[in-house]
């Protein structure tokens, strides 16, 4: 049998790129304290708002500036809950995800009661014909562009130390003088746009058309690839690519004559299983931030 | 503007803040309505009073109510104790699965043999499911979120792999299974009706999670354990202990819902059977205050406005999702309100003293 690394390589960067996108998001706002189940919606939101916008108006920068803003807009409706209002984060989380979910299939019902199946532009390849090298500008972005600048900020500019602050210690960072309501309103605003910009990655650059399962579980497995990565930018996107490489192979395997015999479906939940895999490997002792799923009111 | 802590709670407060909370739903959700070209009012009558307006209609509210009281009831029982289990759609599934099991390979039990046989297994099922999350968190120390939410795509696919291997349709060749032997039908409550005794079962169960919870010496150190653990532990409760095994009865009691599900209403496993159950019944134990009483009320609303919104689909030409976003924006408006309920608002800088 010839295994065909190049393409699995380059799948798994492909497969990767949403993730390390989303999840990366989800170290921002995380960092203060807050866990946001509002992530599997806020991409859903950014895939939708992406379509819609690289239909209408024919270009993908504008779709992608407008699937910043709604995830913008998102991370602003999970400030308003669990920031002002302190309401309990996982239900502040899935009722997001759930009214985001519903609100882009109610929208999508009205825009294209028709049902036909409406392509779009689509961001091209960069490189194409050379192998692993041939992926979409918002991979190259995400991983050399993207994961460093956050790791460098999260680590050594003012805002991703006031970021940690608010997250390990709110009363602490309050008397330094730190915002803490701002610093978390910003954190999930910028968050939500880096989840939106990961959903909008499976519509207008991968697909380039919109299917109601488009996002399908992506955000829980960020949820989980954070967690794994322990809010630390190089382990998050090592945890994408290990989720990457694990959906390239069972990919790879489907087209396989010797793996034929083995159902499908046993392929696709093979990803998920390693992720679980993984986190009992390295999920033990997790030191959460201080601050985590409590809302901080001056006392 | 700013808001302070209130010194203690009124007591008109909490029916207040629903109310209001209702009317916040009422004014964000009309506009979208519109939008669509219908009549907001016409759309909320649709909604809420249509469906009880004929028998037909109230059976099938109840219809729509018995899943979600199943799936609120399991994740009440487990946020109860500070639990998160999320995967009460993936235990709903494999309680579908398991009751399955007795349904196909042996069709020819009697219904008094049989009925018990798969309700158990679907129960088993959703145990099951639920059981490497709990025993994750119990052991390793591994957050139940990540685990319980990453099982439910795990489980439809397990259904789809048996729906498109061993259980393909022998007649037909789609992928859903046969249907089971005649003596797995959950009867219907008044003859006639839709309405099965999975509905029975589940208001057995919300009656005695409600008595246990409020009269017994065990609700009495499940309530402490989920609202202060610290407390609840140094007073000698063993909290991981009770959250084990409220994370266990919680998996069992949606696994029974998906069973409820497959022998009342389909009589065979298809894998549209879960639908989002799992994740409404989070909806339904919020709003109903992760109390008893209050799954079996938010469910029955909630199941009256997924009929109602078939209903308007139909007669208003308002797309279903409608219904789905009413939900959601309730769900929103009630936890933003009740949360509001402990603080006042103070405009400007009036500072006290």
């Amino acid at each position: 049998m010839n295994f065909p690394l190049i393409a699995v390589i380059a799948a798994t960067f492909t497969i990767a790129t949403p993730l390390v996108w989303a999840a990366l998001g989800a170290v921002v706002n995380e960092r203060t304290g807050i866990l946001n189940l509002g992530i599997e919606g806020t991409m859903y939101a950014g895939a939708f708002v992406g379509f819609f916008i690289a239909a209408t108006t024919g270009s993908v920068w504008m779709a992608l500036l407008a699937a910043i803003l709604a995830g913008v807009l998102a991370g602003a409706l999970m400030g308003v809950l669990t920031v002002t209002l302190g309401v309990n984060q996982h239900v502040a989380g899935i009722g997001t995800t759930l009214l985001l979910v519903a609100a882009c299939d109610f929208t999508n019902r009205l825009l294209f009661s028709t049902g036909t199946q409406t392509t779009t532009e689509k961001f091209d390849r960069l490189f194409p014909g050379s192998g692993v090298f041939a992926q979409y500008p918002l991979t190259y972005v995400g991983f050399l562009l993207l994961a460093p600048a956050l790791w460098w900020v999260l680590r050594s500019s003012g805002f991703g130390l006031r970021l940690n602050a608010v997250g390990e210690n709110p009363e602490a960072a309050d008397a330094a003088g730190i915002p803490v309501a701002g610093t978390r309103y910003a954190a999930l605003m910028i968050g939500g746009a880096l989840m939106a910009v990961g959903g909008s990655f499976l519509t207008v650059s991968l697909l380039g058309s919109f299917t109601l399962d488009i996002v399908s579980g992506r955000g829980w497995i960020c949820i989980a690839l954070v967690i794994f990565g322990r809010w630390k930018v190089w382990p998050v996107v090592a945890g994408a690519l290990l989720f990457g490489v694990a959906d390239a192979l069972q990919l790879q395997l489907a087209i396989t004559p010797l793996f034929s015999q083995v159902p499908n479906e046993l392929l696709i939940a093979f990803p998920y299983l390693v992720v679980i895999a993984a986190l009992v490997i390295g999920g033990r002792g997790v030191r959460y931030p201080g601050a985590y799923l409590t809302p901080y009111r001056r006392a | 503007m700013k808001l302070m802590l209130r010194a203690r709670e009124s007591r008109w407060l909490a029916p207040a803040a629903v109310l209001l909370a209702v009317l916040l739903t009422l004014a964000i959700t009309a506009g979208p309505i519109r939008l669509a070209g219908a009549n907001p009012l016409a759309a909320y009558e649709r909604y809420t009073l249509t469906p009880l307006t004929t028998a037909g209609g109230i059976g099938e509210v109840l219809l729509a109510a018995t899943p979600l009281i199943f799936t609120g009831l399991s994740v009440a029982i487990a946020f109860r104790v500070g639990y998160y289990n999320i995967g009460a759609e993936g235990q709903f599934l494999a309680g579908a699965v398991a009751a399955s099991i007795p349904g196909l390979y042996l069709p020819d039990l009697p219904a008094v043999i049989a009925l018990p046989l798969a309700l158990a297994a679907g129960a088993a099922g959703g145990l099951l499911w639920a059981l490497l999350p709990a025993w994750l968190r119990r052991t390793v120390g591994i957050d139940e979120v990540v685990t319980t939410l990453l099982l439910n795509p795990v489980a439809l696919l397990l259904i789809q792999g048996l729906l498109n291997g061993p259980w393909r349709n022998s007649a037909t060749g789609f992928p859903d299974s046969d249907r089971y032997g005649p003596g797995y039908d959950l009867p219907a409550v008044v003859p006639g009706s839709r309405v099965h005794w999975g509905l029975v079962i589940a208001i057995v169960l919300v009656a005695v999670t409600w008595i246990v919870m409020s009269y017994t010496p065990l609700g009495l150190r499940l309530r402490a354990a989920g609202q202060s653990p610290n407390a609840a532990a140094f007073s000698g409760i063993r909290v991981s202990t009770l959250q084990w095994r409220s994370a266990l009865v919680s998996g069992a009691v949606a696994g029974l819902g998906g069973a409820s599900q497959v022998l009342g209403v389909q009589h065979q496993l298809t894998a549209s059977v879960a639908s989002g159950y799992g994740y409404t019944g989070v909806v339904v134990a919020s709003l109903g205050a992760l109390t008893a009483g209050g799954v079996l009320l938010v469910a029955l609303l909630l199941g009256d406005i997924a009929v109602g919104a078939q209903n308007a689909s139909i007669v208003l030409q308002l797309p279903t999702q409608m219904g789905a976003i009413v939900s959601s924006t309730l769900l929103l408006a009630v936890v933003s309100v009740m949360a509001l309920r402990r603080y006042r608002l103070v405009l400007g800088q009036r500072r006290r003293r």
